[in-house]
């Protein structure tokens, strides 16, 4: 039986609902060619961070000003370059690039740190030709000056900011670490945003213990750790209504992954890990097995299997809100070690 | 052809930077820019081919055409012009002459020695008459000293090639004559040398009337471009050109150009005329200034006609009847021109000279007028009632200054009965007794409404570049004319800045610096008390001074003397603290955006608010292309400055404290009595008595230069150190050092002096310490990034840490007075070949101007830890000749014993031939000595003439033995009579060469890569016994970071604004080709053992050796106190491999040695944090790719070949008869050449790190 894999996020028309989500596959006009190729149904560029992007505008002009008019000799150390792009004009060249190329939504990702440069650089991409805009709210609220409101009140100004100044849809990618999640999901969602993805993942500082240094660790993400969008997706897809796209991402490497984060509610199912593994094929493989699985258990169209096990759908929606934690300790078995000791 | 005669003159005054907004002209554009910008736009516009060498102070010229050719502007007939970096300038006139002959229109640019290395060139091209033009920012040539700064010296030097000499005098001057000398030469085909004075007039900024390209094409005839085209070489239409002649026919070939030449003078003549037609600006081939009828004239050429002009105007008012001549055709020698310019009255004549020709009798311009003025007196017609008298003077040499003051005292001689004949102006000779008097109160009147305005800064806190703007914002935004002149001294760190502004209603003339101005301001707290900075103020002056105290502190912080001054000349005294505005708006030390609207609002050159704007729309240009966070970052610092101004009111005087002296009062007596007078700024005062005869100064004086500039100074903290001696090893200024000493010599320490336990077997009861040199450390940070000690409960806190140099400065003081009390320990009590040990030799290189974080000095005080008192250093001209001997002060030193490197310095391109003649004296010498010790065996004894004569010398033991030796023979000698006493007096004089020494070839990239590149690989060739060290940072540093061929494939360079497409020369390579030469590639940030090591055996080994080291550059673009850490990525991703390459004869030998490991981070990964590379990927973002992969593929081919090498055996069969005669004689002990440096093998089985601490975070 055919099935029909067409689903409708931000309010555009995908052909699935695989999404390949911000990685630097999707950064690069060539490699994104070959996700598109693969199947992906919309590419979220990498996130253009506000931070870096001052960090390096002004490295550069350190270094390029370092040592000059000190000496009669040498007055400055680099030729005298006109211009030159600075990383925002270079994200926004190959988001251009990108989507010159592309016959699938291109969607643009900002992380700003100041409510000039969200605003500025939300409507640059708008003007690249983005097709959408997902905002990445993501931060360490390390202030303890900060409350939780005082957060919650910046980023839902932002992202209303952010809505007057751009047309193009806006989704907003949330870290799981709001005390009120699911309040905080509607309030964005009334500030203006078309969708929610859930969640954004810290990478987590380690240290290194040979040159006693903290260090920025990537670790690509496991299946396990989408059991969390799962129960936020489908909390939240009843309270939103069906108006409110929903994304889920983390975890995402298999086609039973994506049965399960359109059953829970969620529009699209985002993979960056599976892919950085295995290669844009992965995609292929991923749309072969949902095809597989929908056809073996007779669902016509994802539309049918999303929020088919909502927590509306579902016979016990309390199941999502439990802590779960009784019936994880049950199921736990320690290992042979410890209960040897 | 016209000549106008002194009732002719135009209106504006010639030489007075004519360029006035009134005069009749059709190029009403006027913008700011320097002489070098303003010949370059000419030189660029009208040529196809343009070939280059860096040289100060002309390399502007070439990088502005470098840098219009990358951005792809093109010339007058829409070409882009090729501009080609050559390995010399005699090669950039190799290539000139090619280009010309081929039939395009080429330039090029140069200055000093390098424009005698092209004159060969220059005299085919004359002869050949072809059109082109050298553009010459005239500078002193190299004599008993180099000098980067200006006169005529090197142009005087080109009189014999057959080449017209048009010299410029300002900043239009420059861009006119750049014109007039491409037109001149067209119609001509006599090549023109356009010069102007280096510094003075080529990094003056200005404002001019620019010339657009319908003026340009209105003075260049087609026909004439036509006619050259149709005289270049092709077989369509061939012809022979340069043939050799014979005694027949050599001679009337080369009278039969003279035609060409005498049309010169008439055809420039025509051509000024064209330009005054288009421009309004008019010149004559000489100019006349003054009273028409002047009895006294002096005759000049170049800027400082200026100064003379507005001497002759003042003493004309005063009734005086003087005038100036105006040289501007110096050759062929336009004698009509002069005779017409003269007045007749003249009675007598100065005729000033920028050079100094010692012996002849008298300087170029002087003869030349003598010899004009006695052929026409002896015509029909004599143009004067009695021939006038005519008397010359030597001024300006180096950028000494001209000022009326100076030239008034000329005017007086010239009225003298009898007037000295040869005089010098600016300098006062005690010896000779030929200077004229200068009188330093004389001033002319000032422009009515000019302001003159004085900057002091560092260079590294924008000062410079604010005034840059400062003259751009008001020239170019106002009616009003400006001028910047900007004076750097001698220190490539912390180096002072003085900028000279000054801001008019009319042009200014007087290209010298202002002495009494109307504003002035100290950017850095710390120059009051070190420059006499309100000497230079007007009564009633402004005196803005950046401090950290406010108004009503400041008084009881300044010094009794700058109080009086103060006080005495009333300034009105403003305070603000910009370090904290700066602070607070994120520009760290750039203070110039919080300055520079202070300047606008104290000194109303311009409305506040109005200036704020313009200031704004300046940055705002300047910085976008960087970024908006850039531009907010200046305009925060821009808003927050004005308001934070306080005014002072003045205190009661004498209440400050007293200056420090500038040197101790135990310093050597030249240092007391030349050293510290120059360091103070003096030296301009210093008499000629005060200076040795032959460029001849004492080691070891940056001792005695204590600067005090770091802002934070490294702290030991022994309860963690683990003695590695890292960060003594890493110190680019020697300023931390590393002691180890009997534990009883700790006794009388200063309270606050640390030591700890040395832990050593061998030396039980000892103890170490790790000192800082207060007042010479930079705080670069460099030793603290190194340093692998961390604490067990913060790991922030190493063993090594900056901390407020405030803080620690006054208790380190006597620290490190006590350290350096404490004996060295004894060399041979401890290992040389690790780091630790070489650590606590004494380094005989300390406290050199080099810039923070340098990566090359490190390399040259380990060199002189562990052979400074036995080396010769011969200095390729570069950064390491600036740093290593760039007056005031000298860093190589000298030990207790009094030895220590010698040093010196010929030329940029014979470095190698240089320490090669060292190399043939030294043995010359020994060889004497040996034969003088066996002639003279029977009185000296047959057991010391057989020790002397068979030492084993190749360790340091065996050295300090012969030493031993050498001071009984003395002794002997001395005592010698009769038949021997010659003999022995001979030996004494050599008796010190028969200890082994070491000849140091040292210099830079580009000098082994490129310029002096054919004369070391003829060095390395030759098979004698010299060690070549060449710090590689991959650029020209010294002269800016232009392209060398070590340059890497993707960096971006001057010269190679675009990215170097091409790889980095492989010269290891080349040198390991001879099969005999020593060759070690070295990175002391990724394995310092490896570099100990290496350079151990380039000395042992009695070959030629050749030893590459990696040399972290500010022209790298990196943070320089991360140096080290980019030294040890160089190395990790394969991009700088580690090698020794140790010649061998033996059967199984295998000779090269692979130090580093296999790559284990992507090439990319190296230089994504390195702006050289980085910029590319933003500015040519797909050639960046492009050259990104080629990079990694010029990695991994090298690395896969040198993995075959390290595996290949290879012997070189004539290794025992290397330096045949002298090899058995110089190391006896090393009868074969495997013996004296250890054999391959022996060096692979030693541990690369004495310890396990200091293996901790390397390489190895």
């Amino acid at each position: 039986m055919t099935v029909d894999l067409r689903t409708r996020y931000l309010g555009l028309d995908l052909r699935s609902p695989i999404v390949a989500s911000a990685s630097p596959l999707t950064g690069e006009p060539a490699s994104a060619r070959l996700l598109e190729q693969a199947g992906a149904a919309a590419i979220v560029l990498p996130s253009l961070f506000e931070e870096e992007l001052l960090f390096e505008d002004m490295e550069i002009n350190r270094s390029l000003e370092a040592g000059t008019d000190s000496f009669a000799e040498a007055l400055d150390y680099f030729p005298n370059i006109e211009s030159f792009a600075g990383a925002g004009d270079r994200y926004l060249e190959r988001l251009r690039q990108i989507k010159a190329k592309a016959g699938i939504p291109v969607i643009a990702s900002l992380n700003a740190t100041t409510a000039g440069g969200w605003v500025r650089y939300a409507k640059l991409m708008e003007d690249a030709g983005a097709d959408a805009l997902e905002l990445n709210l993501y931060h360490v609220a390390a202030d303890p000056a900060r409350s939780a409101a005082d957060v919650e009140a910046a980023d839902l100004a932002l992202v209303a900011a952010v809505r007057t100044s751009v047309r193009i849809p806006l989704a907003v990618k949330l870290s799981p670490y709001y005390s009120s999640m699911a309040n905080v999901a509607r309030h964005v969602i009334d500030a203006g945003a078309d969708g929610l993805v859930l969640f954004n993942r810290f990478y987590q500082p380690d240290l290194d213990l040979d040159t006693l240094e903290v260090v920025a660790r990537l670790d690509l993400s496991q299946s396990w750790e989408l059991r969390l969008p799962l129960r936020w997706i489908a909390i939240l897809r009843p309270q939103l209504g069906p108006k409110a796209s929903l994304a889920a991402t983390s975890g995402v490497g298999s086609a039973t992954d994506v049965v399960k984060a359109l059953m829970v509610g969620a529009d699209v199912a985002m993979m960056t890990s599976a892919i950085l593994r295995n290669g844009p094929d992965k995609i292929r493989t991923v749309e072969a097995g949902l095809r597989t699985w929908m056809s073996e258990n007779e669902y016509e169209s994802v539309s049918q299997l999303c929020g088919s096990a909502s927590s509306a759908a579902v016979e016990d929606p309390s199941a999502f809100e439990r802590a779960n934690y009784m019936r994880t300790l049950r199921s736990w078995s320690a290992p042979r070690d410890l209960t040897t000791a | 052809m016209t000549l106008q005669t002194p009732v002719e003159r135009p209106v504006a005054a010639p030489g007075a930077a004519p360029a006035s907004p009134d005069a009749r002209s059709r190029d009403k554009v006027f913008v700011c820019m320097d002489g070098n910008e303003a010949a370059a736009r000419i030189a660029y516009a009208l040529s196809e081919v343009i070939s280059i060498f860096p040289i100060t102070p002309a390399s502007p010229m070439a990088e502005h055409a470098d840098d219009w050719s990358a951005a792809g502007k093109p010339n007058l007939w829409g070409k882009v012009p090729d501009v080609v970096e050559m390995q010399s300038e005699g090669g950039a006139a190799g290539a000139l002459h090619g280009a010309l002959q081929k039939g395009a229109l080429a330039t090029t640019f140069t200055a000093s020695q390098g424009l005698l290395l092209m004159i060969p060139n220059m005299f085919k091209i004359a002869g050949e008459l072809t059109p082109t033009v050298i553009h010459v920012a005239a500078r002193t040539l190299a004599t008993h000293a180099l000098s980067i700064y200006g006169d005529h010296s090197d142009v005087m030097h080109a009189r014999a090639t057959g080449w017209a000499m048009l010299a410029a005098g300002s900043v239009q001057e420059a861009h006119d004559f750049a014109l007039v000398s491409h037109a001149a030469t067209l119609r001509s085909r006599i090549p023109f040398l356009h010069f102007f004075d280096g510094f003075r007039t080529s990094h003056e900024i200005n404002k001019i009337a620019v010339m657009d390209d319908a003026v340009i094409r209105s003075l260049i005839r087609d026909d004439d471009v036509l006619a050259f085209r149709a005289r270049g070489m092709t077989p369509d239409a061939p012809f022979v050109r340069g043939t050799a002649q014979n005694p027949d026919s050599f001679f009337q070939a080369r009278e039969a150009a003279n035609r060409f030449y005498d049309a010169v003078p008439g055809i420039v003549t025509e051509v000024m005329a064209e330009l005054a037609e288009q421009t309004g600006r008019r010149y004559g081939l000489v100019d006349y200034h003054g009273a028409p009828d002047a009895d006294r004239v002096i005759v000049i050429m170049g800027s400082a006609a200026g100064a003379v002009q507005e001497t002759v105007d003042a003493l004309n008012v005063t009734g005086q009847k003087v005038g100036v001549v105006v040289v501007r055709l110096f050759q062929p020698f336009p004698t009509d021109a002069l005779i017409a310019a003269l007045p007749a009255t003249v009675r007598s004549i100065a005729v000033l000279d920028r050079t100094k020709e010692p012996g002849a009798v008298g300087e170029p311009l002087y003869q030349a007028i003598v010899a004009a003025l006695a052929e026409r007196m002896d015509s029909e017609t004599p143009p004067f009632a009695a021939m006038p008298r005519v008397i010359g003077g030597r001024y300006g040499l180096s950028s000494k200054e001209v000022t009326p003051g100076m030239i008034r005292p000329v005017f007086d001689e010239l009225s003298a009965a009898r007037p000295k004949r040869h005089f010098t102006v600016g300098i006062y000779d005690d010896v000779t007794h030929l200077s004229l008097p200068i009188d330093v109160d004389y001033r002319t009147p000032r422009p009515a409404g000019e302001v003159q305005a004085l900057f002091f800064g560092l260079g590294s806190d924008g000062t410079v570049g604010a005034n840059h703007a400062s003259v751009k914002i008001i020239g170019e935004g106002t009616d009003l004319f400006a001028q910047g002149y900007f004076v750097y001294d001698s220190k490539k760190s912390g180096g002072t800045t003085v900028s000279h502004l000054r801001f008019g209603p009319v042009p200014t003339r007087s290209a010298y610096l202002i002495d009494a101005a109307d504003f002035i301001a100290c950017h850095q707290f710390g120059l009051l008390d070190k420059i006499k900075i309100l000497d230079f103020a007007k009564p009633g002056a402004t005196f803005l001074l950046n401090s950290p105290y406010g108004p009503a502190e400041i008084w009881d912080h300044l010094s009794a003397e700058v109080q009086k001054l103060l006080l005495d000349k009333q300034i009105d005294f403003w305070v603000i603290d910009a370090l904290a505005v700066a602070a607070e708006t994120g520009m760290a030390t750039r203070i110039n955006t919080i300055m520079q609207p202070c300047f606008f609002h104290l000194s109303g050159v311009l409305p506040s608010a109005e200036a704020i704007e313009r200031i704004k729309e300046f940055v705002k240009k300047t910085y976008i292309k960087r970024g908006q966070a850039v531009v907010d970052r200046n305009y925060a610092a821009i808003d927050a400055s004005i308001a934070r101004l306080g005014h002072v009111t003045l205190g009661p005087a004498g209440t400050g404290h007293a200056l420090p002296p500038i040197v101790p009062e135990d310093a050597p007596e030249f240092v007391k009595h030349v050293t510290a007078v120059l360091m103070a700024g003096g030296g301009d005062q210093l008499p000629v008595s005060a200076f040795p005869v032959d460029g001849t100064f004492p080691s070891g004086t940056t001792r005695y230069e204590k600067r005090a500039i770091a802002l934070e100074l490294p702290i030991w903290d022994p309860s963690i150190c683990i003695d590695c001696g890292k960060c003594a090893m890493v110190c680019p200024h020697a300023a931390i050092r590393m002691k180890v000493y009997p534990a009883a010599a700790v006794e009388g320490a200063p309270a606050g002096f640390l030591s700890k336990e040395f832990k050593s077997r061998d030396l039980a009861n000892h103890r170490l310490t790790i000192q800082v040199a207060p007042d010479d450390c930079t705080g670069c940070g460099v030793c603290v990034d190194v340093c692998p000690a961390k604490s067990k409960t913060e790991i922030k806190h190493k063993s090594i840490n900056l901390e407020p140099a405030e803080a620690h400065r006054d208790m380190e003081r006597p620290n490190w007075e006590f350290f350096q009390s404490i004996p060295p320990l004894d060399r041979s009590l401890i290992a040389h070949d690790t780091v630790k040990g070489a650590q606590v030799l004494e380094p005989l290189f300390e406290f050199s101007l080099a810039c923070n974080g340098c990566g090359e000095t490190p390399y040259l005080k380990l060199v002189s830890q562990l052979f400074g008192d036995r080396m010769i250093v011969a200095n390729a001209t570069g950064c390491s000749s600036i740093y290593g001997a760039n007056l005031p002060t000298t860093p190589w030193t000298v030990n207790a014993a009094g030895r220590g490197p010698a040093w010196n310095n010929s030329l940029f391109e014979d470095n190698a031939e240089f320490g090669l003649g060292m190399r043939l004296g030294l043995d010359a010498q020994n060889d004497q000595a040996r034969r003088l010790v066996t002639k003279l065996a029977p009185a000296i004894g047959p057991d010391l003439v057989r020790d002397i004569l068979e030492a084993d010398q190749e360790t340091e033991p065996g050295i300090d033995a012969q030493r031993a030796r050498i001071v009984r023979l003395r002794e002997v000698l001395g005592s010698l009579d009769g038949d021997a006493r010659t003999d022995a007096r001979h030996l004494l004089a050599l008796a010190n060469d028969l200890v082994r020494k070491g000849i140091w070839i040292i210099g830079g990239d580009g000098w082994a890569y490129d310029i002096g590149y054919g004369g070391l690989d003829h060095v390395l060739g030759s098979g004698r016994n010299v060690n070549v060290l060449v710090l590689d940072t991959e650029v020209y540093s010294n002269t800016g970071g232009q392209a060398s061929k070590a340059t890497p494939r993707g960096a971006v360079a001057k010269f190679a604004a675009a990215g170097k497409g091409r790889a980095k020369k492989d010269l290891g390579a080349v040198a390991r080709a001879y099969g005999d030469v020593y060759v070690a590639q070295i990175s002391m940030g990724a394995n310092d053992a490896q570099a100990a090591k290496a350079l151990l055996e380039a000395d042992a080994w009695p070959g030629p050796s050749l030893v590459i080291a990696y040399s972290t550059c500010i022209a790298h673009g990196i943070e320089m106190s991360k140096s080290m850490s980019h030294q040890k990525d160089a190395v990790r991703s394969g991009y700088w491999p580690l090698y020794r390459f140790h010649p061998s004869d033996a059967e199984s030998g295998q000779p090269f040695k692979l130090d580093s490991k296999m790559p284990s981070m992507l090439v990319s990964e190296f230089v994504a944090g390195e702006t050289r590379f980085a910029i590319l990927a933003r500015t040519q973002p797909e050639r960046a790719a492009e050259l990104a992969q080629l990079a990694q593929a010029d990695v991994d081919e090298r690395w896969r070949y040198y993995e075959q090498l390290a595996a290949m055996h290879r012997s070189v069969p004539h290794l025992p008869l290397i330096d045949p005669d002298k090899q058995a004689e110089l190391t006896p002990g090393a009868d074969s050449a495997t013996t004296a440096g250890g054999t391959p093998d022996d060096v692979t089985a030693e541990p690369m790190m004495a310890d396990s601490a200091a293996a901790k975070g390397d390489e190895a």
